[in-house]
């Protein structure tokens, strides 16, 4: 960094974001000096981000509206805690033009590009527009306004030839885009986008644009100093998306060549150029199956995928993202950048891949993946933290850094395999999967991926059966916790002077059961899972959390985590969520229907039902008074009143019948199998 | 503490068949016990389950907590009877909900879970040990009453039982009844002397007099569910404290009762992390001689069952045919008397006697391993007051006040049976090995005693002496003796309280030291140790 008459030193600095990129801005932060400031919705209270904080700042509510999208509150805290500088991370806040003005307002700075470069960016068509200006190739495109008549749109689409793509002028993540291959449906789409494009950003322009089969997603990172300069920093790779959006991301691509990738810097650094661009930027392109490669939009903040670009080229962007704010000139070691080596980031989301990728959420019991050299894990989330329904369902960042491709991907696949990841549901085996797909490895990864290969197989793991059998079987060895024992420790595990120890457990894993039979005799252990022959089994260790046995001449050591009824497993052989069938289930309230009887002697006040009438558990159906308080006879079950042998007025004895109430169907008594 | 050395040479001819003998027996052992689980075999077993019930060992299974050991007593009750083995029960030392409770259940597949003189035996040692250990005891109720043509000998005696489970009450030690089918008549007072009373709905049928016998009484007409149904005894009588909708529930209800009895054992915790003996166990087999004739050395026994084979030996030089000295089974401190060479001497018997009382003054629970043919006869030991030493130690052994525990090893003859604490003594548990032996005296002995007074009374009054015919009454009253002493027929008469494994001693020991730790561990005062 050097020193310039426009220094503005940062002594703290507030982050306006949560999870992972909260902890990741103020590491590098305090590494530098920087007090640290968060804020934190409710739903975030006692969050990492928070607690690591120097300083935290309450913002009332859970939903994003309320709390990380407030801008003004953001700005309040910022005061209240005299921060001088505002990192908004990506999301939230960090391309809102409006908020960028607010903050030099409020003489705070803004970690990001000027408002002026956010505003020209947030238009699609305006930015699109401005990119062709300066030589950037752009996709033929048409901007449809309310002038716009059926065979202007006709021709256009013609010129654009088909398909073509609509898309929202304002707005992302994929919501208001339409694909028409038939130029039929043309009007039709359109009409559909623009009022889901109102609906979703207030703002329902939209545009028609070429639309390129199973392109690859190419972005470069772009960096520019106060001082004019604008260096890029490679491309990433983006393409292994799910409903528009990433969740596998490398650098550098495997498919871009030398020429191509001095290409692309060149457009960036030209959108870039044009822009007067100040801090982290991404320039993203689609790139065709020729190679060719077109604009497509501007992300004025830092990217999720940074760490890539920082695992390859040895830089903290955040740390260069702070230096320029206060007025530095972009470092040498930036300007002078080179690639080295390869790296992979794979989004952990919590979510039900087989569900269609819907976001899981509920606690993480254990959040554990191993470190393993070349890997790298941003985490918002840590053991015992809970997923809320109110933000974003990434839960980690994991990212792996080596010298080729294969091998990074060897070592990211692993390290998510081998991860402990205990309770809520996550897409962890469609990203193992996926990194250890032969398309993947051959660097076969456009967009299309997930369409190509059925992401609902992906997101099983493999042997998963066979897994689950071995795993339940650790988990039927393991002793249960609350079982504690007054016999010597030394006293074998169910052991019998008479006959054998057979012990059945059922586990539910998922929607199917697994039943284990363990046989404990003099002779050793023996087990059987749902029924199938026993085999013998040689145990080495049987603890609560780690059993470890020896079964078909192959050693097995699974680790097992028991919280909130679930045993959650972990081995060489994968992960398994188990839920363990207690050996007794609490019966369900068995009240008998008939006769209701006065339970004292007393008289009668009321009786509120007649012959005939339906009546449900718990309703109050006669009235007595005895002893000077009312009593409420209530129907034991929902039934039909079947006699009423009393009236009002009378006075009854310990015992009368009150009134009859019948079953109110025929249905035979549940029967409860036995074991 | 010295750990003890051993000599056995596992290569060596007594060692190889002393294991060839005792092998042999153990499989015999393990065939008795199979009749005893075959319950009432497989037509009736198939019939029970048919009516949706559970066997008696399998409710155990599902009462005692998940993977806990549970130490069967009695199997082979009733062995070498008219009746079937196990006695139509199964009783034991199981945990229930962590504690550690005396477990008695009714096999109804046997005669319709009828009891039998020998059942009546059964229950009355599983009740002693629930009274002397303090454990809480949990019934499974399903029996038809008393085996009828056997009234005579259960009538009066059976009275023992009412007597017994009301007291355990009276002395604080809980009485839990599961009831899962008739409990009829006298059986009615099951769960109505119990504290705590389940009735299994729609099984169930607790009651005096069934509707054929209410009919001939008075004439009035009822049927089974009025007069002894889980529902009504909930609702109307108050009989039931609780009601359970099936079996697997009215366990539920019995686990969750012993939850909430807040047991509290109240002898001394064990010392944690006891060792492991050094050597193996298993060796035990080739140790101990089914040959009664042939001692065994007790401290090779020892070595393999006391923790860390670390023994602290008394006396060492004195009375050399008994062994004594102090010792830890899985952490619980004990002391040992053990027989060496079979017969008790005056010395023997005066060190066993100090030992006893030295265990008194320490509160130290004491183990029997018992090997031995019995007190010294003879002219010279009868004049030096035999007698009078081998009285001290049964004096001894009688009123000392800490835990005895027995093991039958070997011989268990004559007096000896008494002094090493026989089942008169009360011993809180005694289990046989299947090598072991009791009686009077030996075989040969008796028919040779018997044979010599018969003698002398031919020639008392001058008439001819048979000698075929006394040859041939030697052959069968040393048959009959030989029967009578072995293990399988004192198990049968529930002289023991089972016939274990040997290598299964350690972890009996265990669990009974722990059962016996439910109750207060103190010896008798009042008295110093006196120095014989």
């Amino acid at each position: 960094m050097q020193p310039t008459d426009r220094m503005q030193p940062i002594r703290s600095v507030l982050v306006a974001n949560r999870g992972e990129i909260a902890r990741r801005v103020m590491r590098t932060a305090r590494a530098m000096g920087i007090i640290t400031v968060a804020v934190y919705s409710d739903a975030d209270d006692g969050a990492p981000h928070m607690r690591e904080a120097d300083q935290a700042v309450r913002l009332v509510g859970s939903t994003p509206a309320d709390t990380y999208l407030r801008g003004d509150l953001i700005i309040a805290a910022a005061r209240a805690t005299g921060a001088d500088a505002i990192h908004p991370g990506y999301g939230f806040l960090s391309e809102n033009e409006a908020f960028a003005r607010e903050c030099a307002t409020a003489r705070l700075t803004f970690i990001g590009p000027s408002p002026e470069a956010i505003r020209q960016m947030g238009s699609k068509v305006g930015a699109k527009q401005l990119m062709a200006d300066a030589g950037v190739p752009v996709l033929p495109g048409y901007t449809v306004t309310p002038k716009t008549t059926s065979a202007d749109l006709a021709s256009a689409a013609d010129e654009i030839s088909y398909p073509v793509l609509v898309k929202a002028s304002f707005g992302g993540g994929g919501r208001g885009m339409r694909i028409v291959r038939d130029p039929d449906a043309l009007i039709d789409e359109v009409a559909q986008a623009q009022r889901e494009a109102a609906a979703a950003f207030g703002d329902g322009t939209v545009f028609l644009e070429k639309y390129i089969e199973g392109p690859r997603h190419i972005e470069v990172q772009i960096f520019g100093d106060h001082h004019g300069t604008v260096i890029s920093l490679f491309e990433r790779e983006c393409s292994i998306q799910r409903r528009h959006q990433k969740i596998i991301e490398e650098a550098p691509s495997p498919v871009v060549n030398p020429e191509q990738r001095e290409a692309l810097g060149a457009a960036a650094r030209a959108a870039g150029e044009s822009l007067g661009y100040v801090g982290a930027g991404t320039v993203e392109f689609v790139m065709d199956a020729e190679g060719r490669f077109f604009f497509l939009e501007v992300n004025t903040r830092l990217q999720v995928e940074h760490p890539v670009t920082e695992l390859i080229t040895g830089l903290d962007l955040v740390r260069m993202q702070i230096e320029i704010a206060q007025g530095a000139s972009l470092p040498t070691a930036a300007i002078e950048a080179r690639i080295h080596g390869h790296a992979i980031e794979a989004r952990l989301y919590a979510e039900d891949v087989e569900a269609g990728f819907v976001p899981t959420s509920g606690p993480i019991h254990r959040l554990h993946i191993p470190e393993t050299v070349g890997l790298r894990v941003d985490s918002g989330y840590e053991d015992g933290s809970a997923v809320s329904t109110f933000y974003d369902a990434m839960i980690s960042k994991v990212i792996a850094w080596a010298p080729t491709r294969a091998e990074a991907t060897t070592i990211l696949a692993d390290a998510l395999r081998r991860a402990e990841i205990h309770g809520v549901v996550t897409n962890r085996d469609l990203l193992v999967n996926t990194l250890r797909h032969a398309e993947f490895v051959a660097g076969r990864t456009d967009t299309a991926f997930l369409e190509r290969n059925d992401f609902r197989t992906l997101g099983i793991a493999g042997g998963v059966d066979a897994t689950r059998q071995l795993h339940a079987l650790a988990a039927a060895l393991a002793p249960e916790r609350a079982a504690k024992s007054p016999h010597p420790p030394d006293v074998p595990r169910g052991w019998r002077n008479v006959g054998t120890h057979t012990a059945t457990t059922v586990f539910h894993c998922g929607d199917d059961e697994v039943l284990v039979t363990v046989q404990r005799a003099r002779g050793g252990v023996t087990a059987a899972i749902n029924g199938e022959s026993a085999v013998t089994v040689r145990i080495i260790h049987e603890l609560h959390d780690f059993v470890e046995f020896e079964l078909l001449g192959r050693r097995h050591r699974v680790r097992l985590h028991h919280i909130a009824g679930h045993v959650y497993a972990d081995s060489a052989d994968g992960s398994t969520d188990l839920v363990r069938v207690p050996r007794f289930a609490l019966p369900e309230r068995h009240v008998a229907a008939g006769s209701l009887l006065s339970p004292m002697p007393g008289t009668v006040v009321a009786v509120r039902a007649a012959v005939g009438d339906v009546v449900s558990a718990g309703q109050v159906l006669v009235a007595l008074e005895a002893m000077k308080m009312e009593h409420s006879i209530r129907a034991p079950v929902d039934g039909v009143v079947t006699e009423v042998r009393v009236v009002a007025g009378d006075q009854v004895e310990t015992g009368a019948i009150l009134i009859v109430v019948g079953e109110a169907d025929t249905e035979p008594e549940s029967e409860r199998t036995e074991p | 503490m010295a750990q003890l050395r051993t000599q056995i040479d596992t290569a060596s001819e007594t060692y190889r068949s002393n294991r060839a003998g005792l092998s042999m027996l153990l499989r015999h052992h393990d065939e008795q016990v199979a009749m005893a689980l075959d319950g009432g075999g497989e037509r009736y077993n198939a019939r029970h389950r048919a009516r949706g019930k559970m066997l008696a060992r399998e409710r155990i299974e599902l009462l005692v907590d998940a993977d806990s050991a549970f130490l069967e007593m009695s199997p082979l009750a009733g062995w070498g009877t008219q009746f079937q083995v196990g006695a139509s029960m199964v009783t034991g030392i199981g945990v229930i909900s962590g504690v550690e409770c005396v477990i008695v259940a009714n096999d109804p597949t046997v005669r319709g879970g009828t009891m039998n003189p020998y059942t009546l035996r059964k229950h009355l040692r599983a009740l002693e040990i629930s009274r002397l250990n303090r454990l809480p005891l949990v019934t499974l109720v399903e029996s038809g009453g008393a085996d009828l043509p056997t009234q005579a000998d259960l009538f009066v005696p059976a009275g023992q039982i009412f007597h017994d489970i009301t007291q355990l009450s009276a002395m604080g030690i809980p009485t839990i009844a599961l009831v899962f089918g008739n409990s009829t008549a006298g059986g009615a007072y099951m769960p109505g002397m119990s504290d705590y009373a389940v009735l299994v709905d729609k099984q169930a049928k607790v009651l005096l007099g069934g509707p054929p016998l209410v009919k001939m009484a008075t004439g009035e007409e009822s049927n089974d569910e009025e007069l002894g149904g889980a529902a009504m005894h909930n609702r109307v009588s108050g009989v039931g404290d609780y009601f359970a909708i099936d079996e697997l529930d009215c366990i539920r209800i019995g686990r969750e009762i012993v939850a909430d009895l807040n047991w509290r054992k109240l002898g001394p915790a064990p010392k944690a992390d006891p060792a492991e003996p050094v050597y193996d166990i298993d060796e035990l087999l080739g140790i101990a001689s089914p040959d009664l004739r042939v001692p065994f050395d007790p401290h090779e026994v020892i070595a393999r069952i006391v923790d860390g084979s670390e023994f602290n030996e008394y006396k060492a030089q004195y009375g050399t045919s008994i062994v004594t000295g102090w010792a830890q089974v899985h952490g619980y401190p004990v002391g040992i008397l053990a027989n060496a060479q079979g017969v008790l001497f005056m010395d023997e018997a005066k060190k066993a006697t100090e030992f006893i009382l030295l265990a008194n003054q320490t509160d130290t629970p004491l183990l029997f391993l018992q090997n031995t043919t019995g007190y010294m006869v003879g002219r010279e030991y009868e004049q030096a007051g035999m007698v009078k030493d081998g009285a001290k130690m049964i004096n001894a052994v009688t009123n000392s006040a800490v835990p005895h525990i027995t093991i039958v090893m070997g011989a268990s003859y004559g007096a000896g049976n008494y002094g090493m604490c026989g089942r008169a003594f009360g011993p809180r548990f005694l289990f046989a090995w299947p090598n072991s032996k009791m009686a009077v005296m030996g075989p040969q002995q008796l028919a040779g005693v018997m044979s010599i007074v018969a003698r002398q009374a031919a020639a008392a009054t001058g008439s001819p002496f048979d000698e075929v015919a006394d040859a041939a009454q030697r052959e069968r009253v040393e048959q009959q003796i030989e029967r009578e002493s072995h293990a399988f027929f004192n198990s049968g008469r529930v002289y023991d309280d089972g016939i274990i494994d040997p290598r299964d001693t350690r972890t009996v020991l265990g669990i009974a030291l722990s059962a016996v730790h439910s109750n207060v561990v103190e010896g008798r005062r009042g008295f110093g140790v006196f120095r014989m």
